[in-house]
């Protein structure tokens, strides 16, 4: 395509209008009659054994309709999958230890849900919380990485001597010997805490089972709705095609919403289908607090060799990663700690090691990053530590080290989160570290402007990183492109939305490809009963790979429309023109035809399909990358605190916005 | 986060809501402008069985001005009709310049000056400036309306001087006297978030250019709001130099009995009150050189 009147400019955005007048569906506007409530009774303790559940003033509640417990779940009780396996690392170690729908014997971490109320709406299900007599005998948390390892430290899993959950080595170069002459070795201890995300939307799963149809459908505000499908299909014995899973609008997803298989996820759809009705799970603020996937706490011991020029000769890090109290997303954030860590650099000796802890902290998964900024955090921070010990400007150390233009593909010799090689495909770094230098006038700061300031009684600061991202991972993605007979075209995409902008951003890529007006393509996303395969939007690769594919899909039903109307016109399909939603013969401005009349025409009342064509304007494509995209960026910043700012009062304070 | 089941009265004037408020007293509750209360339900760490809705009672929210300059307020004005007032802003600069620091422009939208008096939080802005600024509050119940001075108000954690069956109707603020200058100062982790320590300060110079009354209500560092008394009374008869600003301010360290949380060492707090007092001290000294 030369000529892309959408993609890449500014338009209004498709889903405005349907956010901005509140007719969005999002998963509590979701009511069904007749529905019920559902509230969890969840531990305060993050440590404890479960020695007596009793829920008989519950079940005598009036308006409760039922109560349950591990053991009332039947064969549906038990570990959920490991979602994404330990890559193929030599000597790697891992331990799978997944999470159960409710808790049987121990809970591990607070919030960890142990008994499901069923009651008329949500208010009185929480009245029965207060109901519940769980009695627990509390054991000592295990919260300290370190300590979590030690010999006397409680042990979380059954079957495990210690609270190791997974440990792996990864290393390029030898470390030691390139280190040995070095000018400079920096040694340092990172702690980098633990964080929730707090999307605007809370999680909510409401389900319905139609008897009549022997069909499940299920809201749920997953950012991958076909995994979850295919998961609790087979998890409840149902054919695929038996289970509808929607994700409607999504207040915000940030990682926690690709978690597989919460607890209310597999519990809530079969309590739809225990009792005929349907059911209704909206998570609330203090429950998403403990309930949903969190991430961050690493602790490293990193060093980094330098030689009298500022040029690394070679890194060493060694860290613990918190997995929390279940492992259910195996590696995915220590991996990319690990692999992120070199970042723009020339990098000839790497030498990295982490040991996975479990502790009684909600279940980590990838939040926001996904393990990635730990690692940038480490290189970063050693890189200004060594530009003051050698008096190199800041700026300086990085260009010495970035990767040069021509060093591209640029194969690392890691395993990456994709099981793929970590292979730089391309990058260019320098210009966008001086471009932002200047944005923040980095040198007038340098020469004498941080000393004029605080003359002046302000404290100026600046901070600048630059890193190197991988993202729009496979496996692949889909989507389905149709043209309806009003002019409308319509795109399916089985990945989830979350407020990325999917309806205008896809929109635009299919728009440019079948020459229609972008707001008049309608896209579907997350919803299983339009598009039956995928994988789910995270690690920035729903636009990528999905975009791809809604792209092969345009470009094959523009394919379509060249013929069918090169054939209505009796002209070659090269004198044609597609754009503004009709097709022209670009010699006689008069003769055209729009998409939905031609539409129509490839869907004939009368005379025969074509052997080997297809009725209509419609085609399915898909797009799967042999292994991650590489982007980079820098990110500078000048800030000052001036006098009388309560932040300089107290240099304990960070400053800085 | 759903509350338990209550009653719910909304009654149209003064008259009924204490008629509702004698009849239930130990079991009911005022619903101003919800956003304590509201919340403390939603968590059932409160449970009244019924509610009494004083929204609609029209005759409880106003300003007045008094002809000596004073002020009048409606227990039920919002806290951002006080913060855009300019009788407020004319005869209690004080109060004005403390409204900005409580909570989110939302929560001020609805929330309201009695309910955060009555409510009384040893970290809320409002009854530690009430106190700096000598405030006088009115109180209706069974046996009549009695006037309650702040100083007699505020007990304990949550705890005041108002029976279960008495309401809070309007707040008296006397105009600030000539020659005095105010502060307000807080430090907060974010800024809307409940402060680590703040100080509401009052000063008022006699002719001879010495401070003639000084007072100084603390928030966040006991059980209650409090007047910090011996640093407010060393102040006065000195010229409130930078150095009697920080004597007052080692006064108030000693005088408060600060705990620590989650969110601040006891010693850390009482580092702060420290820094803030003499902050405060001297930026109210200087507001009365600016007005001349
Ligand atoms: C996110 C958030 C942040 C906040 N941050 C701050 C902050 O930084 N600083 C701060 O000071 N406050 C803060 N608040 C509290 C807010 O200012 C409240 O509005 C205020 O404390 C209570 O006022 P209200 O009108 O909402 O009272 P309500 O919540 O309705 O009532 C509070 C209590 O006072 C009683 N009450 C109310 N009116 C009367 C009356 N007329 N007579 C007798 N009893 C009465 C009620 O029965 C109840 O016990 C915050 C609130 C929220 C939700």
């Amino acid at each position: 395509m030369t000529d892309t009147p959408y993609f890449g400019r500014r338009v209004p955005r498709n889903e405005d209008a349907t956010l901005l007048t509140g007719r969005a569906q999002f998963i509590d506007d979701v009511d069904l009659p007749d529905m019920l409530h559902v509230a969890f009774w969840r531990s305060d303790f993050a440590h404890a054994r479960i020695t007596g559940v009793d829920l008989s003033a519950v079940r005598a509640r009036p308006d409760v309709v039922a109560a349950y417990v591990a053991d009332d779940l039947g064969d549906i009780w038990g570990p959920g999958p490991l979602l994404v396996p330990p890559p193929p690392i030599e000597d790697i170690v891992f331990h799978e230890r997944c999470q159960v729908p409710l808790a049987r014997d121990r809970v591990l971490h607070a919030g960890e849900p142990v008994v499901a109320i069923v009651a008329t709406s949500r208010y009185a299900a929480e009245d029965a919380l207060e109901d519940v007599r769980v009695d627990l005998e509390p054991i000592d948390a295990v919260v300290d990485l370190h300590a979590a390892l030690e010999q006397d430290a409680p042990v979380l899993h059954e079957g495990l001597d210690s609270n190791l959950a997974a440990h792996c080595v990864q290393q390029k170069g030898n470390y030691e010997e390139a280190s040995a002459n070095a000018e400079l070795v920096l040694e340092r201890r990172f702690h980098y805490d633990r964080g929730a995300s707090a999307a605007i939307e809370n999680r909510g799963v409401v389900a319905n089972w139609d008897d009549s149809n022997g069909k499940l459908t299920i809201w749920d505000t997953t950012q991958a709705p076909i995994p979850i499908r295919n998961g609790l299909a087979g998890l409840y014995g149902l054919a695929e095609r038996q289970v509808d899973v929607i994700a409607p609008f999504i207040g915000g997803g940030f990682g926690p919403k690709i978690m597989m298989f919460y607890p209310e996820e597999v519990v809530v759809p079969w309590i739809a289908m225990q009792l005929g009705r349907p059911v209704k799970w909206i998570e609330d603020r203090s429950e998403n607090f403990y309930a949903t996937t969190q991430e961050r706490s690493q602790i490293h011991d990193a060093k980094v060799a330098f030689d009298a020029d500022g040029r690394i000769l070679g890194v060493h890090d060694v860290f613990l990663h918190d997995t929390g109290a279940y492992d259910p997303y195996g590696l995915t954030v220590a991996i990319n700690a690990q692999c992120t860590l070199l970042g723009c650099y020339d990098v000839p000796a790497y030498y990295s090691e982490f040991t996975a802890v479990f502790t009684n902290r909600p279940i980590v998964t990838p939040v926001r990053g996904a393990g990635r900024q730990h690692g940038v955090f480490v290189m970063e921070r050693m890189l200004d530590l060594a530009a003051r010990e050698l008096d190199i400007d800041r700026v300086e150390i990085r260009r010495r080290n970035y990767l040069a233009p021509d060093d591209f593909p640029h194969d690392h010799g890691l395993v990456y989160q994709d099981f793929s090689s970590l292979t730089y495909d391309s990058g260019n770094y320098a210009p966008a570290l001086e471009r932002a230098a200047e944005m923040i006038d980095f040198p007038a700061w340098r020469d004498g402007g941080r000393e004029e300031a605080h003359a002046a009684g302000a404290h100026e600061g600046v901070g600048i990183v630059s890193y190197v991202e991988g993202t729009g991972i496979g496996p692949y993605e889909g989507a389905r492109v149709s043209i309806d007979p009003s002019g409308e075209v319509h795109v399916a995409t089985g990945v989830g939305t979350q407020g990325q902008g999917h309806y205008t951003t896809l929109a635009q890529i299919v728009a440019d490809a079948v020459g229609a007006d972008v707001a008049r393509v309608h896209v579907v996303t997350g919803d299983t009963r339009e598009f039956n395969w995928g994988t789910g939007t995270f690690a920035s690769r729903g636009a990528v790979v999905a975009g791809h594919a809604c792209h092969a899909a345009g470009m094959a039903v523009r394919e379509k429309i060249v013929e069918c109307a090169a054939t209505h016109f009796g002209v070659d399909g090269e004198s044609l023109e597609l754009g503004a939603g009709k097709v022209t013969v670009a010699a006689e401005p008069d003769r055209s035809i729009t998409l939905g009349d031609l539409a129509s025409l490839a869907n004939p009342l009368r005379g025969a399909v074509v052997p080997g064509t297809e009725p209509g304007l419609e085609a399915t494509a898909y797009f799967g990358p042999a292994r991650g995209a590489t982007a980079s960026g820098v990110h500078a910043m000048r800030d000052c605190c001036r006098p009388g700012d309560v932040r300089r009062a107290d240099p304990r304070l960070r400053c800085g916005a | 986060m759903k509350p338990p089941v209550f009653e719910y009265h909304a009654p149209g004037s003064t008259d009924e809501a204490l008629a509702l408020l004698g009849e239930h007293a130990w079991e009911a509750k005022i619903l101003a402008g919800g956003q304590s209360l509201v919340p403390a339900m939603n968590f059932r760490l409160a449970s009244p069985a019924i509610l009494i809705d004083i929204n609609g009672v029209d005759e409880l929210s106003g300003i007045e001005t008094a002809a000596d300059g004073s002020l009048r307020i409606g227990a039920m004005t919002r806290q951002n009709v006080v913060e855009s007032s300019d009788q407020v802003r004319a005869a209690a600069p004080l109060l004005h310049k403390a409204m900005p620091w409580i909570a989110h422009p939302q929560i001020r939208a609805r929330g309201t000056l009695g309910g955060s008096i009555a409510h009384a939080d040893p970290a809320a802005e409002l009854p530690a400036v009430m106190l700096a600024l000598g405030a006088e509050f009115h109180a209706r119940g069974p046996s009549g309306e009695r006037a309650i001075p702040a100083d007699e108000f505020f007990f304990g954690l949550l705890m005041t001087a108002l029976a279960p069956d008495e309401m809070l109707t309007a707040i008296s603020i006397p105009a600030q006297a000539p020659r005095s200058g105010t502060a307000f100062v807080e430090f907060a982790r974010r800024h809307g978030d409940y402060a680590l320590a703040g100080v509401a300060v009052t000063l008022t110079l006699g002719s001879d250019g010495t401070c003639e009354s000084a007072a100084l209500g603390l928030l966040s560092v006991s059980e209650a709001p409090m007047l910090a008394v011996q640093a407010a009374s060393a102040l006065v008869g000195t010229a409130v130099e930078l150095s009697d600003a920080e004597g007052a301010a080692e006064l108030a360290a000693g005088e408060i009995d600060p705990t620590g949380d989650l969110h601040a060492s006891a010693d850390y707090r009482r580092h702060l009150v420290r820094v803030l007092v003499r902050r405060a001290v001297v930026e109210a000294r200087a507001g009365i050189e600016d007005r001349g």
